[in-house]
């Protein structure tokens, strides 16, 4: 009745004869192309620039160009570490508001006693990058979706903006810092502009394309854009084989703190001071930029390049409308329908690039 | 995290104190629970270099707990846990990799959006350059891993497409190499053909049995008792979180093998029940006294 089954298999597998598996056919490169994201956003931010260059005729000058690209900058800048920390998998709602926390921060801190503005923007750096942390501990400990986690944090930080600056300064805004120690250093480095073949270019236009080439270049280049494709695609799988899972999603959090830092201390350099209730409503513009930028909601695929040209499409809409003489009231619904049609475009072009 | 990581490269064995005899990986007496519920209670089970362990079990038997302990994602709350004759207690599955433990997951623990060449390094990527420019080799990596997943004899067109992409035979396989090839002294797998068809599983088979040619321990968990036998070297039972045969290969057949699986007791049982109903021809129904394989009582007598 018993029988004693073959021995065990003991022979290694051969290595494979075939040079090549020849079951994938390479497709013809144009298609390969554009079935990439951000290509897709990139042929968009071409299309809407073309509009805009029809429709609205001062566009075509060099001096309007660069308060269009300002205008992108002041959002691609914040859209970038939005971007990374989508393809982490993970939401920031508070973006927004961090900004304003930031600039609130360094502004107040400065004025109430009296020290050189560089001692604001460093605490402000602190306090940005503490709740930057704060989020992205809160998620990991936790476990809960990121999107509660932020909306409290956003909700938090609304309030307490409105509520510390009515209780230091008895006002909504913070008091004019122009004339403090430093702030001429500081707003070189923020908020200053140069003079490029007779058309004044503002500083954070440099900061945003040398941010987005730092973003790429680690994303694609190093450990750390590694584990953050991992993270976002596949986080217990990341773990399992040893990525610093939680590491990774904390300075993703931190990094997000970092963009707010900046863009907060260009807004107070360049306006002197700050509204408390500013803010709201930025962190949607910045999560819409990344996915027009072809990042997934879901996490684990996304490019920084491509919320370059989101942030663009952005940025020309918002002066577009200006220049064309529409009633600039008509901004979001027009920003609206652009994120709708962007992302159907680009879905459209990766599936047919990709079916066959 | 310990930086004493057991090699990154394919030749492994040349530094292990664990020659013959003496088990890499072994539990006493091991428990696990969680809570009020009892998951795993004095679990015996050694893994030797150069041979294949089964465990079998049914679904809830406690094979995922046993090998979460062994691969750092659970702790042990009874017994001990020894790698290399010293009790152990990891508490991420990093310190188990650096102790040469790797673990291939039911769910193949890879990233499918991600590259192939990417996955395979993924957490041990290789690196050059001074630190502030210090960025991914990837012209070395695609190479390696090019080199190693023909070596473990999967050939794929483009390293560049994503692991999604591929069968699930072909990723099993890749997880495989990928552990084989990170220095791993004992390698675990989590019902790594439940998932496939016959030939496939027929694929993982024979890289299992590669895998010990190259001189690992191999864990293979499953509960197909004709895949174990196929490369078994030695069986153990899991029912209810305790274990009920531990057996050597040439102590068991396949029969009995089955048998156990399928909880014999309780189909002798079932058998007798069974014979109270008109037409069920129980004559040819293994009884208790087919069950002659050493049932599990303490340490095992010989090697």
């Amino acid at each position: 009745m018993s029988q004693q089954a073959q021995p065990a298999v003991a022979t290694p597998p051969a290595p494979g004869p075939k040079e090549k598996d020849g079951r994938t056919a390479q497709r013809p490169l144009a298609l390969r192309i554009l079935a990439r994201p951000d290509v897709g956003v990139f042929l968009g931010a071409v299309a809407v620039y073309v509009f805009f260059l029809v429709a609205a005729p001062p566009v075509r000058e060099a001096g309007s160009m660069a308060n269009i690209l300002y205008q992108s900058s002041t959002i691609g800048i914040m859209a970038l570490p939005v971007a990374l920390l989508m393809i982490g998998g993970e939401f920031d709602l508070s973006a927004g508001v961090a900004v304003i926390t930031s600039a609130l921060t360094a502004a107040m801190l400065s004025y109430q006693l009296t020290l050189n503005v560089w001692a604001g923007v460093i605490v402000a750096l602190v306090v940005s990058l503490a709740i930057g942390f704060l989020n992205g501990w809160l998620v990991v400990r936790t476990g809960l979706p990121s999107f509660l986690i932020t909306l409290g944090s956003f909700l938090i930080l609304q309030g307490v903006n409105l509520a510390v600056t009515k209780l230091v300064t008895g006002n909504v805004a913070t008091d004019d810092i122009s004339n403090m120690d430093g702030f001429d250093q500081a707003k070189a480095v923020f908020a200053s502009s140069f003079d490029i073949g007779g058309v004044q270019v503002k500083i954070t236009i440099f900061w945003w394309l040398f941010f987005a080439a730092i973003a790429t270049w680690v994303l694609l280049r190093t450990r750390y854009g590694n584990w953050t494709f991992a993270v976002g695609g596949n986080k217990d799988s990341a773990r399992a084989v040893g990525v610093p899972v939680n590491f990774t999603k904390i300075s993703l959090f931190m990094l997000v703190g970092f963009g707010a830092w900046f863009v907060g201390m260009h807004q107070l350099f360049s306006f002197n001071t700050v509204q408390s209730g500013e803010g709201v409503g930025q962190e949607l513009i910045y999560i819409s930029a990344a996915v027009i930028g072809g990042c997934l909601l879901t996490g684990g695929a996304g490019s920084a390049i491509g919320p370059v040209f989101g942030a663009f499409m952005f940025g020309m809409v918002q002066q577009g409308i200006v220049y064309a003489g529409w009633n600039p009231d008509w901004f979001k619904a027009f920003l609206g329908v652009m994120l709708l049609g962007a992302v159907m475009i680009n879905l459209w072009v990766q599936r047919t690039a990709t079916r066959r | 995290m310990t930086d004493n990581r057991t090699g990154t490269h394919g030749a492994v064995l040349q530094d292990d104190a664990s020659t013959d005899g003496a088990p890499i990986v072994e539990l006493r007496g091991a428990g696990k629970s969680y809570g009020n519920i009892r998951a795993l209670h004095g679990v015996d089970l050694k893994v030797f270099p150069d041979q294949v362990t089964c465990v079998l079990g049914d679904n809830g038997a406690g094979k995922s707990t046993l090998i979460k302990i062994i691969s750092g994602l659970h702790q042990h709350t009874e017994g001990d846990f020894l790698v290399d004759g010293a009790p152990v207690r990891f508490s991420t599955p990093r310190e188990a990799l650096d102790k040469g433990i790797a673990t291939v997951y039911q769910d193949l623990a890879t990233v499918p959006l991600m590259p192939v060449w990417r996955n395979f390094f993924l957490g041990s990527e290789m690196t050059k350059g001074p630190w502030p420019v210090r960025r991914l080799d990837i012209a070395r990596m695609k190479e390696t891993a090019d080199r190693e997943l023909r070596n473990m004899g999967i050939v794929l067109d483009d390293l560049d497409q994503p692991i999604g992409t591929l069968s699930g035979g072909q990723r099993q396989c890749v997880a495989i190499a990928r552990a084989v090839y990170f220095g791993a002294r004992v390698l675990i797998l989590d019902e790594p053909t439940a998932a496939l068809g016959v030939k496939q599983s027929g694929v993982v088979l024979k890289y299992i049995a590669a895998a010990r040619e190259r001189g690992l321990g191999v864990i293979f968990i499953t509960h197909n008792p004709h895949h174990a036998y196929m490369v078994g070297d030695h069986f153990s039972v899991l029912r209810l979180g305790t274990l009920e045969l531990s057996a050597e290969r040439s102590d068991i057949t396949l029969e009995e093998l089955t048998n156990h699986m399928a909880g014999g007791a309780e189909l002798a049982a079932l058998k007798h029940e069974l014979s109270q109903v008109r037409g069920v021809d129980t004559e040819e129904l293994p009884g208790e006294e087919d069950l002659t394989a050493p049932v599990a009582t303490g340490p095992e007598g010989k090697s």
